[in-house]
């Protein structure tokens, strides 16, 4: 009432202490300015983690793509009956007493004639036209022709692999003027080549075999596949799944609903948290005493490589699991217990399967975590093993020496050719394919267990 | 004559189901329930009321020993039910519970369908031998809780869909499932509307037929509305235990008169 006497009371400013809404007041403009400046550190921050993200798939696409495709040379290759099969019973164990030496002339006639069909001008002398093509050519034409001996007698295109300086020069790799100082191949060589691609007769086409072949010796890059690996990978992750999984459950299970607290689980419980912070190179050296100096298990066997990963998991899976188990509300149990579920049913019926994502969730990171784990394989011998050969049978898969991929992406990135660091990419390219797979897979896990409410 | 007849018919309607002598019961060192004698009569309605914090809720999970799965929690003095003690060493808990029903106070049913959750308790019991059965013991055990038409179409509904009077009469259908002869119930309608809680009460009323009711509650009023029977806790102490219009109209103890004239809360 005083107030309505008083000058400065207009209908639009009431003269409260707090002033018009009208205006923001000093108080009101400082925390606003707070939170504009938040959510800018915020963008910031994720624009260069985006940033980051993008150049890292760029350089990695841009380094890796170029491995699944490789070089062909098309070459009509002549199959003499006298000189394949000379009893002419198309007998296998009698034909494959031809090794690739035998092949080797037939090749490269096949090369000469092609070349000359071409009407290709060159200084090269024909002896060296084998150089165009992959040491393992001889190999290949072998293999098709023991496995399919009616073509013998007959001409036959093959699509060979080029070697490795010439899938260099396709991708640009490989110069006229580098060849200057290179005795694999002569820049006399590439003219050939350009003369080929020109007519259609060598050109870059997926190369399946990086993806299922098997390593190849430091001079034939052209031919090295990470499949033997990805075995060796596979096998591993085996293992580490139906170990880490069942001990790592049942160990949450036990600690976090049965155990009595006391100081004794208390200790287990700190050292569990420990344990997931050992840098994974203690678990392989853990891995060599235990496993292969006193169990006597064969190095290099992905079964060790498993073992250890398996170590290096378990603290993983079960501090998620735990915390999932946890997340649990307690009520749940009180609903059980109070219909008169034993605490067992309580657990198996109720607790843990609304556990169930977060387990998986955790497990299947456990995983992805084990299979990009270089450091501990290198301790045990599968880092530096040339996996050259696929394991015959599912015990020597996982008892007989292996790679994994990502030792066998170290191994490529580690040998001097540049064909190599190309392939090193490449695998790169197919291990990240299997991280975003099994986490992909992770989600949906997740999102169809969750709808059962 | 005529006097002693109706004290006889009453005392034959309230046989003792449960007579707890002398419990105690401590938290670690916190010493929650203070030698209390009760006896709880069958086929009756009893209220435990008190301030928040007097032990009720713990002195009704003596009841069916929910107070094992506290590990500091501990329990001295004999609980019998129907005269044998259940704590003693061959009693073992899970059978003990499947005949000491509970309600809790929040609503709690299992995340699954509401026939699951009344069907789970007849099922871990082995109460029904074929499908048939169990259909017939979750029908009627819907239809007890009072909620039987407004699920009949719908019982494969996840029973967490429902509204929440709902649901605590799922939990009361659930408890009921595994028929039960003693009912505890921990403020069953602390959380429920006051149309629900009026649903509730009702049901409650309908279930002293078959069964012992315990019930906690912090409402006066719905002690007095359901109840025949009311025990007054104080700090871990029966302060009282009498026909319920004896302690609302003519408390004894100083303690209980100020606590119902709301001195105490
Ligand atoms: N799990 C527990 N651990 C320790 N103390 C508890 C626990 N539950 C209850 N108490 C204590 O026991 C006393 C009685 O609690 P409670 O029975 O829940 O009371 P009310 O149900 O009457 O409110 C309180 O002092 C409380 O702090
Ligand atoms: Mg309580």
């Amino acid at each position: 009432m005083t107030d309505a006497a008083t000058p400065s009371t207009t209908p639009g400013n009431p003269a409260s202490k707090k002033g018009s809404l009208l205006v923001t007041d000093a108080r009101t403009k400082k925390r606003n300015n707070a939170e504009k400046r938040f959510r800018a550190y915020g963008i910031t921050a994720i624009s260069v983690g985006v940033i980051f993200l993008a150049t890292l798939l760029y350089s990695i696409v841009g380094n890796g793509a170029g491995a699944f495709t490789q070089t062909f040379i098309a070459v009509d290759i002549a199959l003499p009956e006298e000189t394949l099969d000379p009893e002419g019973n198309r007998d296998r164990s009698e034909m494959s007493r031809v090794s690739t030496f035998g092949y080797n002339p037939l090749i490269q006639q096949a090369l000469a004639e092609k070349i000359a069909s071409l009407n290709i001008e060159t200084e090269v002398p024909e002896a060296a036209f084998g150089q165009l093509l992959s040491p393992g050519a001889a190999a290949q034409v072998r293999t098709t022709v023991l496995n399919n001996p009616d073509l013998i007698g007959q001409t036959v295109r093959f699509d060979i692999l080029a070697s490795s300086r010439v899938d260099g020069y396709f991708k640009d790799r490989v110069s006229r003027v580098s060849l200057l100082r290179d005795s694999n191949l002569s820049p006399a060589h590439l003219d050939i080549v350009d003369e080929l691609r020109d007519q259609g007769f060598a050109a870059k086409k997926f190369n399946l075999a990086f993806i299922t072949g098997s390593d190849a010796s430091e001079s034939r890059p052209e031919s090295a596949g990470i499949g033997v690996s990805m075995i060796g990978s596979l096998a591993m992750m085996l293992v580490v799944l139906l170990l880490s999984l069942p001990i790592g459950v049942a160990a949450s299970i036990y600690l976090e609903e049965f155990a009595p607290k006391n100081w004794f689980t208390d200790l287990i419980e700190v050292n569990i948290s420990n344990l997931a912070a050992v840098p994974s190179i203690v678990f392989g050296i853990l891995g060599l005493a235990l496993f292969i100096q006193f169990a006597q298990l064969p190095q290099s066997a992905p079964l060790v490589g498993g073992l250890v990963l398996t170590l290096m998991t378990l603290p993983t899976i079960i501090i998620s699991t735990r915390a999932a188990l946890k997340s649990v509300p307690p009520s749940i149990r009180d609903a059980a217990l109070g219909v008169g579920a034993s605490k067992n049913q309580a657990v198996f019926h109720h607790v843990l399967p609304l556990a169930m994502p977060g387990i998986l969730t955790g497990t299947i990171i456990g995983l992805a975590q084990a299979l990009g784990e270089t450091a501990p394989l290198l301790l045990i011998g599968m880092v530096g093993f040339i996996a050259s050969n696929y394991p015959d049978g599912i015990s020597a898969a996982f008892m007989s020496p292996n790679s994994a991929m990502p030792a066998q992406i170290y191994e490529w990135a580690k040998r001097a050719d540049p064909a190599y660091y190309e392939r090193a990419w490449g695998g790169i390219i197919i291990l990240l394919g299997f991280l975003m797979t099994m986490n992909i897979i992770a989600v949906i896990l997740r999102r169809r267990f969750e709808r059962r409410w | 004559m005529d006097d002693l007849r109706i004290i006889e018919r009453t005392s034959n309607m309230n046989d003792i189901k449960i007579s707890a002598k002398g419990v105690q019961v401590f938290y670690g060192d916190t010493h929650a329930i203070k030698d209390v004698d009760v006896e709880i009569a069958d086929k009756t309605v009893t209220a435990f009321i008190g301030p928040s914090g007097c032990g009720k809720s713990t002195f009704l999970r003596c009841l069916n020993r929910m107070n094992d799965t506290i590990d500091i929690c501990r329990v001295e003095g004999s609980i019998a039910i129907d005269g044998q003690d259940i704590y003693d060493k061959r009693v073992d808990p899970v059978q003990l519970r499947a005949k000491v029903g509970m309600v809790f106070q929040k609503p709690n049913p299992f995340p699954k369908s509401i026939y699951d959750n009344v069907a789970y308790g007849p099922k871990i019991h082995g109460l029904a031998r074929t499908k048939a059965d169990l259909d017939e013991i979750v029908e009627a055990s819907l239809r007890r809780a009072a909620l039987w038409n407004e699920v009949k179409d719908r019982l494969q509904a996840p029973g967490t869909g429902l509204s929440g009077g709902q649901q605590q009469r799922l939990c009361i259908a659930r408890a009921v499932a595994t028929a039960p002869e003693v009912l505890l119930m921990d403020e069953p309608c602390s959380a429920l509307d006051p149309i629900a809680t009026a649903q509730v009460e009702e049901l409650i009323d309908e279930l002293r037929q078959q069964f012992s009711v315990v019930i906690v509650t912090h409402s006066m009023q719905q002690a007095a509305r359901v109840s025949q029977k009311t025990a007054f806790f104080h700090l871990g102490n029966l302060v009282e235990f009498n026909d319920t219009d004896q302690i609302f109209t003519n408390p004894q103890d100083p303690r209980t008169e100020s606590y119902i004239t709301g001195r105490i809360g």
